[in-house]
């Protein structure tokens, strides 16, 4: 296998919980909803995950446990952000802290205890004699499709449907979205919901698919990464994979290194995505001083019906 | 009457917590007309339409909408109902293009492929058309001009079918041409027989554009009649309830030494456009020189570089025999320049402090007010009260927050601050604008008596009247320069009007 193949497999399977995290974030902010929770979303979803998997044996009732605990941690931040119409930023900090404490008191009995099976493949054979597109898509798992779909769907429901229309018309005037009929707090719970039930979807495909044994803290900042990749992707479906697959890369290249038996201690090489992350936030910053960042333009600014004057 | 009212509100009472804004007002609009509901700011017109829009509910009272008693309870009520309304501050998303704009909230057709999308605009143009509402349809709002944003929401709320249109002051953005243009369109729409509303406080339009003239006051509905049988005065009467004194004339007086010159400025906005594009001007001693414009052609930057707020890329400015090295809001006022900022809540006036810390804002360093560091307390409070007694400030006490005072009352505590520097040259922008025509009054003797001490003013305004009524001078700017100037003899309202949207080169075509 040639590097680059290699590169681009290490990219989808390191990528692929950041994609969906994104997604799963992108879908809220355009409502105008800051979500700074990721992070504790992917533990709570990692740890049902687990534990759901390890008590039941079946990964369908996993997956059902992990929606469900994330649509509830959803709905909590919803009733904060949009009915409470509390701190966006604070509320988003309480659910990774409580995320992080709870997952790791949940997840202690069954801490360093692999899970009984893994996420089928979809086997192509067609493909497998092909080069390059053979062993990067002849044996990915479902999860990881489900993430190339989710892609396609949500360019398109945002930018080709009328519901699309109406987000994009919530997360930048609110306002105006409410005097033109469309249903803004209710809206904004949905996106809520639904985007924090892809969240809590990535943690579970990092233990799914990613390492499946569960570790206290296992995202180790990848939620993070995740609420940083919404701004590189400018709230962009589409940017979002390139920007989860770039870092996917970052990812593995620390353990590549050292493989190759690198003097440099290994703490530095972990360091690498987070640091990059930095410098192309500080990149991406000057050299789109003069534009707009595509952010929606209400993102965290609380709607009240009556402030409308 | 034999016709039915398209709409007809009976005894509306609003209160907002203590405050009443309507009384017991009663208000109704025929099909096939243009009804002016005309009253200062503050006199309730605009929460009277908000309650037909369906953005806010009566306390009391009753709607009817083609003889029918109605309640409305949202924006998608009245929109159900046949009432469209086009407020003062767009309901428009910037980032969405005109056509999405219009379309916005409609729940046919979940999908929108290319086709669909194609076959809306079809739609929207065709609305466009037959009632001289050109825009383009397929550009984001925030590439379209003030006029064209205006015009799509108008045919937003026809799109929607609606038979009775509000505009709420709908010409205080438009230059004296779209104005003409936007009543061309409203006399289209009345001969297809919708009703029109139209709320505003400028006089000459009312009589301009009216069929019938319904009047408020404070809160109240004081008359309602035929223009025919009106006239400005009277309407001026009505509205404010005394006789309106006619505004005093100028007197000529020699022009002065130059006091502020500013050759070629070039100063980057937003985007990296060139906000002020080589602009030139000077202003004398004695001298109040106007500069018009429709917003957003430089004024906010013009007034901010001479504050010292923003950075210049090229270009000088002089002031006062000094030349401006760089930004500096110390320097500026240093040198006497006075600001009377366009938001005076914003970056006027702190509004949760008193009028004392307000006024000493700007002067607090200076020996008189402080000592080592320490504000001189006692001398400082005497000085403010004395200073709110000259301005004639009405506040419960000089510790009240400024917020909770009027906007006359906050404009002259600002005005007192400025005029207390003994400054070179005061730099307005928007004085008068939110006010009363009292309060406004009061600011415009405020600038004259300056003009009279013969210190500079430099008036930054949209309001044209106000400019062609105080001006020695008017400057036209338009796209970040200055497009044209005009003595106060030359002034006159067409003219001025066609350099403002930039129309200069059709002029000299016209001959």
């Amino acid at each position: 296998m040639d590097l680059f193949t290699q590169l681009v497999m290490a990219a989808v399977s390191s990528g692929t919980p950041l994609l969906i995290a994104t997604l799963g974030g992108i879908l809220i902010e355009r409502s105008g909803i800051i979500q700074l929770g990721a992070e504790g979303l992917m533990l709570m979803g990692a740890v049902t995950a687990c534990l759901t998997y390890l008590h039941t044996g079946s990964l369908a009732l996993a997956l059902l446990a992990v929606f469900g605990v994330s649509a509830l941690l959803g709905l909590i931040h919803g009733v904060m952000t949009v009915s409470l119409r509390a701190n966006q930023i604070v509320s988003g900090l309480a659910m990774t802290l409580f995320g992080t404490g709870f997952s790791a008191y949940l997840g202690k009995p069954v801490s360093g205890m692999p899970i009984p099976g893994s996420v089928p493949k979809l086997e192509l054979t067609f493909l497998q004699d092909v080069p390059v597109l053979g062993p990067i898509f002849g044996r990915l798992d479902l999860l990881t499709w489900f993430s190339f779909f989710l892609v396609i769907a949500m360019h398109l429901f945002i930018h080709r449907t009328s519901a699309g229309l109406h987000l994009r018309a919530i997360g930048d005037n609110p306002a105006t979205a409410d005097v033109m009929g469309i249903r803004v707090q209710w809206t904004r719970y949905a996106c809520i919901v639904i985007g924090s039930m892809l969240i809590g979807l990535a943690g579970a495909d990092l233990l799914l698919v990613f390492s499946p044994t569960w570790i206290e803290g296992m995202t180790a900042g990848r939620g993070w990464i995740a609420v940083a990749l919404i701004i590189f992707a400018r709230w962009n479906p589409v940017r979002a994979l390139l920007c989860a697959y770039f870092f996917g890369v970052l990812d593995t290249l620390g353990f590549r290194i050292q493989l190759v038996g690198s003097e440099v201690p290994s703490y530095f090489l972990k360091m690498i995505p987070y640091v990059v992350t930095i410098l192309v936030l500080m990149f991406l910053g000057w050299r789109n001083r003069n534009q707009p960042s595509g952010a929606p333009e209400s993102l965290g600014v609380p709607y009240l019906r009556e402030q409308r004057f | 009457m034999t016709v039915t009212m398209s709409v007809e509100m009976r005894q509306i009472v609003k209160r907002f917590g203590t405050v009443t804004a309507n009384d017991h007002v009663d208000f109704g609009a025929l099909p096939g007309e243009i009804h002016a509901l005309l009253g200062e700011n503050g006199a309730g017109k605009s929460t009277m339409m908000c309650m037909l829009s369906g953005v806010y509910r009566p306390t009391s009272g009753d709607i009817l909408i083609g003889g029918e008693k109605v309640r409305i309870r949202s924006p998608k009520d009245a929109m159900k109902l046949g009432v469209g309304m086009v407020f003062q501050n767009f309901r428009l998303v910037q980032t969405l293009s005109a056509a999405e704009n219009i379309v916005l909230g409609e729940r046919s057709s979940f999908w929108r492929g290319p086709k669909w999308i194609k076959r809306k605009q079809e739609e929207i143009e065709a609305i466009s058309r037959k009632f001289g509402l050109s825009f383009p349809v397929d550009r984001p709002i925030w590439q379209l001009s003030v006029g064209e944003q205006q015009r799509v929401e108008i045919v937003k709320t026809l799109y929607r079918g609606a038979n009775l249109i509000i505009l709420d002051e709908p010409t205080s953005v438009l230059t004296p041409g779209e104005v003409d243009r936007l009543f061309e369109t409203l006399a289209s729409m009345k001969a297809e027989g919708k009703s029109v509303i139209l709320t505003t406080h400028k006089l000459k339009e009312v009589m301009a554009a009216s069929d019938r003239i319904s009047v408020m006051r404070k809160g109240r509905m004081i008359a309602v009649m035929d223009k025919k049988e009106t006239n400005e005065r009277e309407l001026a009467r009505l509205m404010v309830g005394k006789d309106f004194a006619a505004p005093r004339p100028l007197a000529d007086r020699p022009k002065g030494k130059p006091v502020l010159i500013m050759d070629r400025v070039e100063v980057l906005g937003g985007h990296g456009r060139k906000a002020l594009d080589g602009i030139s001007l000077q202003v004398h001693e004695g001298e109040i020189v106007g500069v018009a414009g429709v917003a957003g052609n430089g004024q906010k930057e013009l007034a901010e570089v001479l504050a010292g707020l923003t950075e210049w890329r090229k270009g000088t400015i002089q002031f006062g025999g000094q030349t401006f090295k760089r930004a500096s809001v110390r320097a500026a006022i240093e040198a006497g320049i006075a600001h009377v900022p366009e938001n005076r809540m914003k970056s006027g006036l702190a509004g949760s402090l008193g009028a004392v810390d307000n006024l000493l804002s700007k002067s607090y360093r200076t020996p008189d007010r402080s000592r080592l560091g320490f504000l001189l307390h006692g001398r400082n409070r005497s000085w403010s009260q004395s200073l709110i007694e000259r301005f004639d400030v009405k506040t419960p006490g000089i510790d009240t927050p400024v917020r909770q005072l009027s906007g006359g009352n906050q404009q002259k505590l600002l005005f007192a601050r400025e005029i207390e520097m003994n400054p070179k040259l005061m730099l307005a922008v928007h004085p008068t604008q939110g006010l009363d025509v009292g309060a406004a009054e009061g600011v415009h003797r405020l600038l004259t008596d300056l003009r009279e001490a013969g210190r500079s003013v430099l008036l930054i305004s949209e309001d044209l009247e106000e400019i062609m009524q105080l001006s020695d001078r008017i400057l036209v700017i338009y796209n970040g320069a200055i497009a044209g100037e005009f003595s106060r003899a030359e002034a006159d309202r067409e003219r001025i009007g066609m350099y403002m949207a930039g129309l200069r080169d059709a002029e000299g075509d016209a001959g």
